[in-house]
């Protein structure tokens, strides 16, 4: 059978995918933007590196050790594309690029496991040099054992933020603070739907004790104010504590990040349904239980569409690969589909209270004095977005790009497109979901202009 | 009358279609004191308008295009004391330029033959022009200079007259979708998607790609197609390039063009077009095309083959058989008029087929030379309205 499958990515769910697809004696393509397997969370370091996974995962090493080992006994069985970029779709296939040379890939059908990104809320000198994503921060660490700074401040919301800020103290580097913008009484809230997963959340407050008793302040139900530093980079973070007191805390680094954002935009080039969901206040296709979208043969899996962790996206791949081989009329056991959606119910428990507990502060970007720089790329200011809101009569944030310019650079808006349309929102006096979503257009990341199709 | 009941809307004009067209007639009309509705099924400027290359170029149009856009150029270099706002136009100068002796040939001609027309274009070889603009590449032999053309923002410009004609006094009605037309003896009258009804003795058609179904309501086909342009931009590097640099080459895939913005980024388009649909008003952006435009690219200026290209973006675009537009008044129906279908060149004239509408509409007469454009170009049968 002359089937051409695609899996894109090589993260929990990429691998499972394509683990279950070779089970059922099918070879498929895996492109993975990364040089090596895994993914984020399972990043691997360079080949030359030999720091032990209990190192580099901690509590996650024995997981991470079997995505890394079953993926290279995938090796002979599937067609790995490694440091390949997926960057357009056309009639002729997927177009990916390594480099400067692009190869059109035909398929019938398509797993996209694309993964999340942090999410991001601009603030007063967070374009100052030394502040990074909390995603960036991890992988410094994790593929390259580095670190952002020498006292760096962890700053937003989200599990992310204890987990790297422990890893950071452990790497030997103590965080001068770690500031949350989530309090302690809206963490409770989300604490039932938490509880289904007791062993992580006992990891989460495992995070916290550590730190504290190093001496690390943690601080919860603060508001950001600003980044300080010069050109040269960070000095501090200016703060107001829970009970409204202003606070400043010395540093040479920042690492934030508000929960994660779903990278959607092949299923949006693809022309998969979308709907925003309010749990995770973004918008992301529509899929049903498995993972199938609105459009025949295109599937999704992991934080790529729904926003539940490494371990939903594993059991998430492997439901979307059975997915699609149902829909070929491949035959799958009941109990393998009944099992993976058994175990996803409760991860997505699980993420719904963690969505619960960490919030995304949506007023801070609100409250962000005009003059902040909301689109780096295009150094376009939420004074700019409310002017194209107001002045320009801008209902919706891609008529906002276009007059204003957000969202119109490098990033395609990967990285502000949530806060600008947060601020185009308040300044219009509406739900942020009436704003719409940026339009994804082809090359999903930088294209180089000598490119040569593969012969 | 119920609280409810929708008041018809009156006025001497309604234009359908807030495009550029659109946009600047209604600003136009209210310098001649005429009062106007617009009305635009979504944003104005939003499809053709805003997604356009940005050429302000006169430059190898058709001759007698000529008068048109010279007083289109004239209102650009105006646009800051008319609208409030320059809509990014920079006259930096165009150049077309070629790698063949027979396209040089051809743009030698075309100077000679616009010059009765009122413009005035420098021929250059290779060399002089790389002495002026040094990114151009080795390869080019012959260059075409219009000094006094340049380039826009087409994101900002409908938009922007679409402002100023609000601020003048126009209604300007945006996400009105017109459902249907009628004339009686005096008015038509205009319903809206959202029931609403507006009458005027005047109608204008501009609705670019979607003008011939409109023109079919009346009994006026125009063999017209949708299609989109094919166009990108790279991220931003220091501004060097100034003019606006563009292919003579008759060979499809080798016109490609590009301008530098200010900000830095250059913008570039050319060579085949893509099909576009006018029910879901998409048109399609395909990324072999960004493809093909690169090695054509480079040959313009070849340091940008080490650029990255960020961004693609097409929109609907209406060609018409002759690749003319339709401007003027109806053949058939006294107070309709049309401009639309134009074909890929419609930005640069955009301020002046608004001025020339305006006037036409307000006065019943303009010195633009028109009849090139005329609607009965495509009529077969004779006109029923024959002058007595």
């Amino acid at each position: 059978m002359a089937e051409s499958l695609i899996v894109v990515g090589a993260g929990p769910a990429g691998t499972r995918a394509a683990e279950r697809l070779v089970q059922a004696g099918l070879r498929p393509v895996v492109i993975d933007e990364n040089e090596r397997q895994g993914g984020q969370i399972y990043r691997r370091q360079p080949e030359n590196f030999n720091r032990p996974p209990e190192k580099l995962y901690g509590t996650e090493a024995a997981r991470a050790r079997a995505l890394h080992a079953d993926f290279e006994a995938l090796r002979p069985h599937i067609d790995y594309r490694p440091g390949t970029t997926v960057w357009g779709v056309a009639e002729e296939g997927l177009l990916a690029v390594r480099g400067s040379t692009v190869t059109t890939l035909p398929f019938s059908a398509i797993i996209i496991a694309s993964g999340a990104t942090d999410r991001i809320m601009p603030l007063p000198g967070w374009t100052i040099p030394g502040v990074y994503s909390l995603g960036a921060s991890q992988i410094a660490l994790k593929a390259q054992a580095c670190t952002i700074g020498g006292a760096p401040v962890f700053m937003g919301t989200g599990p992310l933020l204890y987990l790297v800020a422990w890893q950071y103290m452990r790497a030997g580097v103590k965080p001068a603070a770690v500031l949350d913008t989530s309090s302690l009484a809206t963490r409770l809230r989300g604490l039932r739907g938490m509880m289904s997963r007791a062993r992580v959340v006992a990891n989460g407050v495992h995070y916290m004790a550590d730190l504290a008793r190093a001496g690390v302040p943690l601080h919860a139900g603060i508001t950001p104010l600003r980044v300080e530093g010069r050109e040269d980079g960070v000095t501090g973070v200016a703060w107001q504590d829970a009970r409204g007191r202003l606070r400043r805390t010395a540093c040479d680094a920042v690492g934030t990040g508000y929960g994660l954002r779903a990278e959607t935009q092949l299923a949006d080039l693809l022309k998969c349904m979308f709907a925003f969901d309010p749990r995770f206040t973004q918008w992301r296709p529509q899929v049903d239980p498995d993972g199938r979208t609105s459009q025949p043969d295109v599937y999704l899996a992991g934080d790529g569409v729904l926003l539940r962790g490494a371990d939903a996206a594993e059991a998430a791949g492997r439901l979307a690969a059975c997915a699609l081989l149902q829909d070929r009329r491949i035959a799958v056991a009941p109990d393998e589909i009944v099992g993976l959606r058994k175990s996803l119910s409760t991860l997505d428990r699980f993420a719904g209270g963690l969505a619960k507990a960490f919030p995304w502060p949506a007023h801070l970007a609100a409250a962000l004095p005009d003059d902040t720089v909301v689109c780096r790329c295009e150094n376009v200011t939420a004074g700019d977005i409310r002017h194209a809101a107001t002045a320009l009569d801008s209902p919706e944030i891609n008529r906002a790009k276009a007059l204003m310019r957000p969202g119109m650079g490098r990033c395609q808006g990967r990285m502000c497109g949530l806060a600008a349309a947060e601020v185009l929102a308040a300044a219009r006096g509406v739900p942020v979901d009436k704003v719409g979503r940026i339009r994804s257009a082809a090359p999903l990341k930088p294209l180089p202009l000598d490119c040569r199709i593969a012969p | 009358m119920t609280a409810f009941a929708r008041v018809p809307a009156r006025a001497d004009v309604i234009i359908v279609g807030g495009g550029f067209m659109g946009a600047a007639t209604a600003f136009f009309l209210r310098t001649h004191g005429l009062s106007v509705i617009l009305l635009e099924r979504d944003l104005v400027g939003q499809a053709a308008s805003g997604t356009n290359f940005g050429n302000v170029r006169r430059q190898g149009r058709y001759l007698p295009q000529l008068p048109l856009s010279n007083r289109s150029r004239e209102i650009w270099g105006r646009l800051p004391e008319l609208i409030g706002e320059d809509a990014e136009f920079l006259p930096a100068g165009h150049i077309l330029v070629t790698t063949s002796e027979e396209d040089g040939a051809r743009l030698e001609q075309y100077a000679r033959d616009c010059k009765p027309w009122g413009l005035d274009l420098t021929m250059m070889t290779g060399d002089q022009a790389r002495a002026m603009f040094p990114m151009v590449g080795p390869d080019i032999r012959a260059v075409s200079y219009s000094p006094h053309d340049g380039h826009a923002n087409p994101r900002l410009a409908a938009p922007a007259f679409g402002r100023a004609a609000r601020r003048a006094g126009a209604r300007v009605v945006e996400q009105a979708e017109v459902v249907s037309i009628d004339r009686n003896s005096e008015d038509f009258t205009v319903e809206t998607a959202d029931g609403n009804r507006y009458h005027a003795p005047l109608l204008q058609i501009s609705s670019g790609a979607w003008g011939r179904a409109m023109a079919a309501t009346f009994e006026e086909d125009v063999p017209m197609a949708p299609q989109g342009p094919q166009m990108g931009v790279t991220e931003p590097l220091p501004y060097r390039i100034h003019p606006v640099i563009g292919s003579a080459s008759s060979v499809t895939e080798e016109g490609v063009y590009l301008r530098q913005v200010k900000r830095g980024n250059i913008v570039f388009g050319g060579g085949r077009r893509s099909t576009a649909d006018l029910a879901t008003k998409r048109a399609r952006l395909d990324p072999m095309n960004t493809l093909r435009q690169m090695p054509y690219l480079a040959r313009l200026v070849p340091a940008m083959a080490r650029l990255r290209v960020i961004r693609t973006w097409s929109g609907v675009e209406g060609y018409v058989q002759d690749s003319l537009p339709i401007m003027g008044p109806s053949d058939r129906i006294p107070g309709l008029f049309y401009a639309f279908g134009f074909c890929g060149h419609g930005f640069q004239l955009g301020p002046g087929v608004g001025a020339t509408m305006a006037e036409l509409i307000a006065t019943g007469r303009t010195d633009i030379p028109l009849d090139p454009f005329h609607v009965s170009r495509f009529q077969r049968t004779v006109p029923t309205h024959t002058a007595p």
